[in-house]
């Protein structure tokens, strides 16, 4: 039977959750069709001025006919957006044990600080002695991050993590051609995230996989043994994707260069270390560092982010420009790869980065200071700890021992329950938290990996456990049929996903218009 | 520390359950080498008013657009955003929300994502979007990516109207990825022809409309020419709101749309974030880099919606995904959807018209002043202006008397002196006439003050 | 029943004179979930044996199919892309992906029969 029929099954037998009521509403949580099936023609949400009457300069490419969009009005559009919002799940509104996401609580004054005029209100090609402000505020976020990692130099204008790596694989492929050879492939431990191989493919790479050791963290010989001469880097996340410190990585630098690579590693995970440990000290060469996870910039529902890359002095030099240097009378903006950017790898983004990432970043660190964010990384660290010693007794946790700012468990103990990892993930929803990661990293069967931050307080942590705890003991008790048709409670229940992916409906069309018989 | 629950005696007990004497010894794993007791070198906890004052501090040192007369353009544009927007987006379960992989806790976003690819999809005259990319210049550099898979083919022509910065994030991913792109020189005034470059090894055209300076043409005949040759069309544009005036690329044959977004519903914070737009044939679709919501059942059979066609994407496919890009732009996304929500049909229409009156009131008062020429046959709500001296140094007089002119085009074309007189100017519905009265009396005094 | 053989990457492979065709097995099927698209090469493409020749993909994963053997794609299964739900439904029959014109015959002796094959399976538990 298809995984959609079993779905459909076990609702069936479980039945709709509650009382029918004449609207589809249900209190608070209210129906909201689409803006398009809403549409009151000629309607507008904005009031504007006449425009002056002149001839149209358009070339005679005037738009032929409608667009299609819908009209409606400000109380209409505002009410739309708001009952959107009262079906989602937020940090504001709870937990997200989400391994390798660091979804921390996002302050407010990080909101109010990007919105001052002089930074909101400033286009990125004014002259530069009009944005002083702006060219200090990312000198000093700068200052900060090559501080908190030891490293000399950082690359800015990437967009998001995934855009790090891409900037950081780039230099250093960049750096191995001016020694005369790129070289062919770039090592990637099994667990890594997904982005990683991906953007080593994208640099012109073939990747090469290095299994985990029984400990969960990268097998050193076999790391050691696929090294050649025709290996450009390592890409490894520290600590690790499993939540572990890699504890041979000084070991593994080495090597690394002694082969004459260089070492890339992954910043997801910075959160359990920032303040305590600096990566160049680690023998790292790049890094990259996602501003909307260790650094508290807001998830916004899937983006915008940031992906800043520190770099080693042996990669800086290659760049992607803008970079903003000390001028005679201030700051400027070098935009092209001449003078001292002559050897950048080129741009990798319009403009000059994400500055509103930028001004969030920077609040959150100059709010938490050297003192606070070394609070920040023991917290995190401390936090994740206790829920592995709350939950190792009912839960298989994967590699026994301590972990740092995320713990990795695995399905061993739904083992023969009929329960999966997937339906154990739905019935939390109906208790009110988010999932945690599941089926990620790769090196252990059926993955969850929990990471709650450094912003959960110790009695969100207990309910937490005693919530997984309950859930485990009914499966254990033989209740396993409310797992499968969970979730109960939300808004929607499980969704269709192979029916989505089969016949893709990706944008709403208006009904065809059925023609009048003919006269 | 006031973002921080864990009090003293909570790590203390904390501490107990977990069975070790102190934090340290869970950071046992620290090579002793990178091992540190003290703090970094770097400034103490700040309260909220310390850290507003240092910022607002460095805020102060800059020239907001909204306090002077203001005409930057080149592909970031001043849109007045309406009050709702901002506290819409602000709301908690958009703003702290995560990526909609959790669907049934996440119908909010999805469902937006959804309004927001079909509004992208109408713009454009295309048959399906994705949910954002990071920006114009990205989601460019996407396009020529996929026209490359799409075609199998390795050689892309590139017009000499499109944004230099979008030309030059082309140029550094295919240094990588090994493909050949034939750049076209800058042409202020037109007179490329692209046709004759198209051939059965071209992957694609990528042409910007309006182009960088503001032009607007019909490229119908360049896609047919694409099509003959078995190449795509993609088309870049990056003021999104000329599509409310303007003929779509999907209606002249385009196969890709890559554009900028942030017209709508975002604000310039000074280039970044913004929201990258990206649509094409349904033929395409597997192709796509990035997000993608769809819609479908639940199992009570009523209407929602998820992400899907994930398997072209990183997480999934790993080294052979259509891009290793991961986020979209998110609440970018959302402002954008917001705000043209509000436009509707009749206001967008409205606010396009507004737009070109005013740039059109503007272009002739300019083009008025002795010594200044208008480049443009057409425009939309930016032109270039040529000047009788280097534009840049014109600029920097302009911002003393008070006025940012707009953009020298030799800010991005340092070397080529025969652009260093031209001048780009982007005049939204934010403009007054008193403002480009203002700005043409202060360049008639500038230009005058050399001539003396 | 006896011109059916398989490969350790759980792909069944019917011999019809010179060319075979291609397709996963039940068991694979089963691991993979419910079948949203087949990536299916061009005819005419040249294969060789253990590369790449198909992508099985559903909602949450994507599968590489290896060519079993080597030789020329001479026809694929073009109702897949309307129907891929078929793969699960009948992953030895109407599910198949692509017939192959063999460039070297031997090669299906080197694959398990169908005993091996259940063999093979029994051992993944």
């Amino acid at each position: 039977m298809s995984e959609w029929s079993q779905a459909l099954r076990a609702v069936g037998k479980n039945g709709g959750a509650g009382v029918a009521t004449i609207s589809g509403n249900r209190a608070l949580q209210i129906e909201e069709p689409l803006l398009f099936e809403q549409d009151s023609p000629g309607h507008c949400g904005i009031d504007l001025p006449e425009p002056p009457p002149v001839k149209s300069r358009l070339g005679g490419l005037e738009r032929r006919g409608a667009i299609g969009l819908p009209g409606l009005s400000e109380p209409q559009v505002v009410r739309h957006f708001t009952r959107l919002s009262q079906k989602n799940y937020a940090i504001d509104s709870g937990m997200y044990p989400l391994g390798s996401c660091t979804m921390k609580h996002n302050p407010r004054l990080n909101e109010k600080m990007a919105r001052l005029p002089g930074f909101g209100d400033v286009h990125p090609l004014q002259p530069v002695q009009t944005v002083q402000g702006a060219l200090e505020l990312i000198d000093t976020l700068a200052h900060w991050l090559k501080t908190l990692t030891g490293m000399p130099a950082v690359a800015l204008s990437p967009a998001a993590g995934a855009h790090g790596e891409l900037c950081g694989i780039m230099t250093i492929r960049a750096a191995l051609e001016a020694r005369g050879n790129p070289r062919r492939r770039i090592l990637v431990p099994e667990s890594a995230h997904g982005t990683n191989p991906a953007t080593a493919a994208a640099c012109g790479y073939t990747v090469e996989a290095i299994p985990a050791d029984a400990t969960g963290r990268v097998d050193t010989a076999a790391l050691k043994g696929a090294l050649g001469p025709d290996v450009a880097a390592l890409m490894l996340t520290n600590p690790n994707t499993c939540g572990l410190f890699e504890r041979d990585i000084i070991e593994i630098a080495e090597a690394v260069h002694a082969a004459g690579a260089f070492f890339y590693c992954d910043g997801a995970n910075f959160n359990a270390i920032v303040g305590r440990v600096r990566p160049a000290e680690l023998g790292i060469d790049a890094l990259h560092i996602n501003l909307h996870k260790t650094f508290s910039t807001p998830h916004g529902g899937g983006g915008p982010g940031s992906g800043p890359v520190v770099l080693a002095a042996e990669l800086a030099a290659f760049a992607p420009v803008p970079w903003i240097v000390h001028a005679e009378n201030g700051f400027a903006l070098v935009e092209s790869e001449t003078g001292v950017a002559a050897d950048a790898i080129g741009r990798l983004k319009g403009f000059h980065g994400q500055m509103g990432m930028f001004v969030r970043a920077l609040t959150y660190m100059m709010s938490h200071g050297a003192d606070g964010l070394r609070q920040v990384a023991e917290d995190a660290v401390l936090n994740a700890n206790y829920l592995r010693v709350l939950l190792q007794d009912v839960m298989s946790v994967s590699f026994p021992g301590t972990c740092m700012h995320e713990v990795l468990f695995d399905d061993r103990f739904l083992r023969d329950s009929g329960v999966t990892t997937l339906d154990f993930a739905k019935a939390m929803i109906d208790e009110g938290f988010h999932p945690m990661t599941m089926y990620f990293p790769l090196v252990v069967h059926g993955a969850l990996l929990i990471e709650p931050t450094e912003t959960e307080s110790k009695a969100s942590l207990d309910q937490f456990a005693t919530v997984l705890r309950g859930l485990i003991g009914r499966i254990k008790a033989g209740d396993t049929a409310s797992f499968a048709a969970a979730p109960q409670l939300t808004p929607r229940r499980r969704l269709d996903e192979t029916g989505a992916a089969r016949k893709p409906v990706l944008r709403w069309r208006p009904e065809p218009v059925h023609q009048a018989a003919a006269e | 520390m006031r973002y921080l629950p864990l009090t003293e005696a909570d790590r203390r007990d904390m501490l107990a359950t977990v069975g070790v004497d102190s934090i340290d010894d869970l950071f046992v794993d620290v090579p002793d080498a990178a091992r540190h007791t003290g703090l970094v070198d770097l400034p103490l906890a700040m309260g909220e008013l310390a850290v507003e004052r240092r910022l607002s501090a460095m805020a102060a040192r800059n020239v907001s657009a909204g306090s002077v007369p203001f005409f930057c353009g080149g592909g970031a544009y001043r849109h007045h955003v309406p009050a709702a927007v901002d506290h819409l987006i602000q709301r908690g379960e958009f703003l702290t929300s995560y990526t909609p992989y959790q669907p049934e806790l996440a119908q909010g976003t999805l469902q937006y994502l959804f309004e927001f690819q079909t509004q992208v999809a109408l713009l454009t005259g295309m048959e399906v979007a994705n949910a954002s990319l990071y920006d114009g210049a990205t989601a460019c550099a996407e396009a020529v990516a996929m026209a490359g898979r799409a075609t199998r083919r390795r050689k892309s022509v590139l017009s000499g109207g499109l944004h230099p910065h979008y030309r030059a994030v082309c140029e550094t991913y295919a240094q990588f990825t090994g493909e050949t792109l034939l750049v076209q020189d800058p042409a202020p005034g037109g007179g490329e022809d692209l046709m004759v470059l198209v051939d059965k090894d071209t992957a694609c055209v990528v042409v910007q409309n309006p182009d960088f300076y503001g032009e607007i043409r019909d490229y119908s005949e360049l896609a047919e020419q694409c099509h003959r040759a078995g190449a795509l069309l993609v088309v870049v544009v990056t003021e999104i709101l000329s599509l409310g005036a303007i003929r779509s690329p999907g209606e002249m044959g385009a196969d890709i749309v890559a554009a900028e977004g942030q017209s709508f519903g975002n604000a310039l914070n000074f280039g970044g974030p913004y929201v990258g737009l990206f649509a094409t044939r349904e033929k395409f679709v597997r192709q796509m880099p990035g997000r993608l919501a769809g819609q479908t059942t639940d199992a009570e059979g009523r209407r929602g919606w998820v992400l899907t066609l994930s398997t072209r994407e990183q997480h999934i496919r790993r080294e052979k995904a259509t891009s290793n890009i991961c986020t979209n732009a998110g609440l970018c996304a959302l402002a954008f959807t917001i705000h043209l929500s509000l436009l509707g049909e009749a206001g967008l229409t409205g606010l396009a018209q507004l737009n070109h009156a005013l740039a059109v009131t503007a272009a002739e008062r300019l083009a008025a002043v002795p010594g200044v020429a208008l480049v443009n046959d057409s425009f939309f709500n930016e032109f270039a202006l040529r000047l009788p001296r280097p534009a840049a140094g014109i600029v920097d007089a302009l911002a003393e008397r008070g006025v940012l002119a707009g953009v020298p085009v030799s800010r991005f074309y340092p070397d080529r002196a025969e652009l260093a007189d031209v001048l780009l100017v982007a005049v939204t519905e934010t403009v007054t006439e008193d403002d480009i009265e203002q700005f043409a009396r202060e360049l008639a005094g500038e230009l005058a003050e050399v001539l003396r | 029943m006896s011109s059916l053989r398989f490969t350790k990457d759980h792909e069944w492979v019917r011999q019809d004179g010179d060319t075979v065709t291609i397709g996963i097995t039940d068991y694979a099927q089963e691991q993979m979930g419910d079948v949203v698209y087949v990536e299916l090469p061009e005819v005419g493409r040249t294969v060789e044996q253990g590369k790449e020749a198909a992508v099985v993909e559903s909602a949450k994963a994507a599968s590489e199919v290896y060519a079993p053997v080597s030789g020329e794609v001479v026809a694929v299964n073009d109702a897949l892309s309307g129907d891929p739900a078929q793969v699960n439904a009948d992953a030895m029959g109407e599910g198949w992906f692509v017939k192959i014109r063999l460039s070297d015959p031997k090669q299906l002796d080197g694959l398990m029969d169908e005993a091996a094959y259940q063999a093979f399976v029994a051992e993944q538990h």
